[in-house]
């Protein structure tokens, strides 16, 4: 008796290290290069510092809350905190509502349904680097686009160059290239719901519209959270485009300046590193603000467990 | 009459949004292989179109070496967050240890803190231990993903217990099970993984552009926006850049998209 209570203590031990064991890499990986630079930028902050300066991180000069304040005072930050908003907000209802149009059809019983999964897929694999270029090349003034458009009476524009025109032109290939992640996940929720409410909707009499509206949406509903938060926290990480597009300068005067590109120079060409840290934690303000707001609205059913 | 005309439209809709998605690689490629010439003429003449473009760049300019660089950090990452994530996604899951509730918070809690908050420390870091330009900086902090993480346990969460119940009476310990039974069974979420990670790592162009600092450690987006900030007039070598960087994570996605769309499902990524 004692020596099954014994062999059950050894199994329960051994169990509570091989858990430790299996997390461990990642336990470390995410020390290292993540919870501990976390705790050092939430203290670089507040402090100003430059990578070039001979003295540590630690013998930096406190500022308090200098960084936070100047961000406000910034003309270039303001710009560039508007231009991400509008980014946000142009991007993601558009984004969504295509892709679950372009999931609904390739839920359908169409001919070629796997043609036109991957065909809409395609731009989410292709490096952001590589879509900026093909676009440049679309879009430039004796491009593809603006020979279309003579077509219709539209004279041609240097899209990219144009302040008006640099920001929108950067939010329509966000769009294309990365609906296809959104509509795959749709795609997933939409083959989730069971069949048989379908049946039972058009037994009671619906139509194809009426099961959409009363079957389809509200069940739908935790993916379009999901997709609703993932697509928000990206646009308002948006970088890489608005850097190859602008030579990673932000330009035309700033039309295309973002959060994390401006954050970058800042830290990386100015190397006003405190700054830099301080704009980090605005973002991240913003992102959780953003997220916890939407939680509020759409995710009440939504759980992790 | 009218669902005739319902269902025409719904296929031009369809056809059209694959020529919007598709349109601009065709027309990047077919430029591509023009000469420099011709790269502003709608009319595409086939006697002229030759692979001239992409024996240039792979000989005049490093695009192999960026290839092979890109290749190598694109694999190390993958499977080490193959690995490590699906180890901790399995202990989340199944594993009774001190301090598990936790952990899994925090996970929660970090995937909501946007990967530039730790830019600058991060990069500090590396400078001191001397892995920028480096091979260790590119691979090394990247080896375990959150979100990862948290796709694995959702996984291993919605398999049966039952086979590794029996593997244990058996005798076999928690790595046993893990590498025999669990990670084989495994498969259509370690399919989407792959996907995801492998792809995201080769487009990745924010920390290999402030980590690869010599053109010889550039991975293929930074080898190919340097190329461009120079040599943007001739659009037909610029766009072959474009296909050699665009070009292997689609065959990638080509290869596996069938289980990848299966394993969306059923990582409850939609969750």
């Amino acid at each position: 008796m004692s020596s099954k209570r014994g062999t059950l203590s050894r199994i329960k031990t051994r169990e509570k290290i091989d858990g430790w064991l299996f997390v461990l890499p990642f336990v470390i990986s995410t020390l290292v290069f993540f919870a501990g630079p976390l705790v050092v930028a939430f203290i670089l902050s507040f402090k100003e510092y430059s990578f070039l300066d001979q003295t540590s991180i630690w013998q930096a000069k406190w500022v308090g809350f200098d960084n936070y304040l100047n961000a406000f005072k910034d003309p270039i930050f303001k710009k560039a905190l508007l231009n991400t908003t509008l980014y946000s907000l142009g991007v993601v209802p558009i984004q969504l509502v295509i892709a679950l149009i372009l999931a609904l059809i390739v839920d359908s019983d169409i001919k070629g349904k796997t043609f036109f999964r991957v065909a809409y897929y395609i731009p989410t694999v292709t490096s952001t680097v590589a879509v900026s270029v093909m676009f440049m090349f679309i879009f430039k003034t004796d491009g593809l686009l603006n020979k279309f458009l003579k077509v219709f009476g539209i004279p041609p524009y240097n899209w990219f160059g144009d302040v008006r025109f640099a920001l929108p032109s950067i939010m329509g290939m966000a769009i294309w290239s990365s609906v296809g992640l959104y509509m795959i996940i749709f795609l997933a929720g939409l083959q989730d719901i069971p069949h048989s409410l379908y049946e039972a909707a058009w037994i009671d009499g619906a139509n194809k519209w009426q099961q959409f509206w009363y079957v389809t949406l509200p069940l739908l509903r935790p993916t379009f959270f999901f997709n609703l938060v993932v697509s928000l926290i990206g646009t308002f990480q948006v970088f890489d485009q608005a850097y190859v597009v602008s030579g990673g300068n932000g330009g035309p005067l700033n039309a295309t300046m973002t959060v994390v590109l401006y954050l970058y120079r800042t830290g990386f060409r100015d190397f006003k590193m405190g700054y830099a840290c301080a704009i980090a934690f605005i973002l991240f303000a913003i992102i959780f603000v953003l997220t916890l707001v939407q939680k509020k609205l759409f995710g009440e059913e939504t759980q992790y467990q | 009459m009218g669902k005739r005309i319902l269902r025409v439209l719904f296929y031009i809709l369809v056809i059209g949004y694959a020529v919007i998605s598709i349109g601009p690689f065709l027309w990047s490629v077919i430029t591509s292989l023009k000469p420099t010439s011709e790269i502003n003429n709608l009319a595409i003449d086939f006697s002229k179109l030759s692979f001239k473009n992409y024996i240039f760049l792979w000989k005049k300019f490093p695009f192999a070496r960026w290839m092979l660089n890109s290749i190598w950090v694109a694999l190390v990452v993958t499977f080490g967050n193959l690995l490590f994530n699906s180890m901790a996604g399995y202990a989340l899951a199944r594993i009774d240890f001190p301090g598990k509730k936790t952990l899994f918070l925090a996970i929660l809690a970090f995937m909501m803190v946007p990967g530039q908050v730790v830019m600058v420390p991060t990069f500090i870091l590396l400078t001191k231990l001397g892995w920028v330009n480096s091979y260790k900086g590119l691979t090394i902090p990247f080896l375990t993903s959150l979100f990862g993480i948290f796709l694995m346990r959702q996984f291993f969460l919605s398999i049966p217990k039952s086979l590794e119940e029996s593997a244990m009476i058996d005798g076999l310990s928690r790595f046993g099970i893990f590498f025999r039974i669990v990670l084989p069974l495994a498969r259509p979420a370690l399919t989407t993984q792959f996907i995801l990670m492998f792809t995201g790592n080769w487009n990745s162009f924010l920390w290999p552009s402030l980590l690869a600092t010599s053109d010889k450690k550039y991975t293929l987006p930074v080898g190919l926006n340097s190329f461009y900030g120079q040599y943007f007039q001739f659009w037909d070598q610029v766009l072959a850049g474009v296909m050699i960087l665009s070009v292997p994570s689609i065959i990638i996605f080509l290869i596996f998209q069938k289980n990848f769309i299966k394993g969306i499902a059923t990582t409850g990524m939609k969750e």
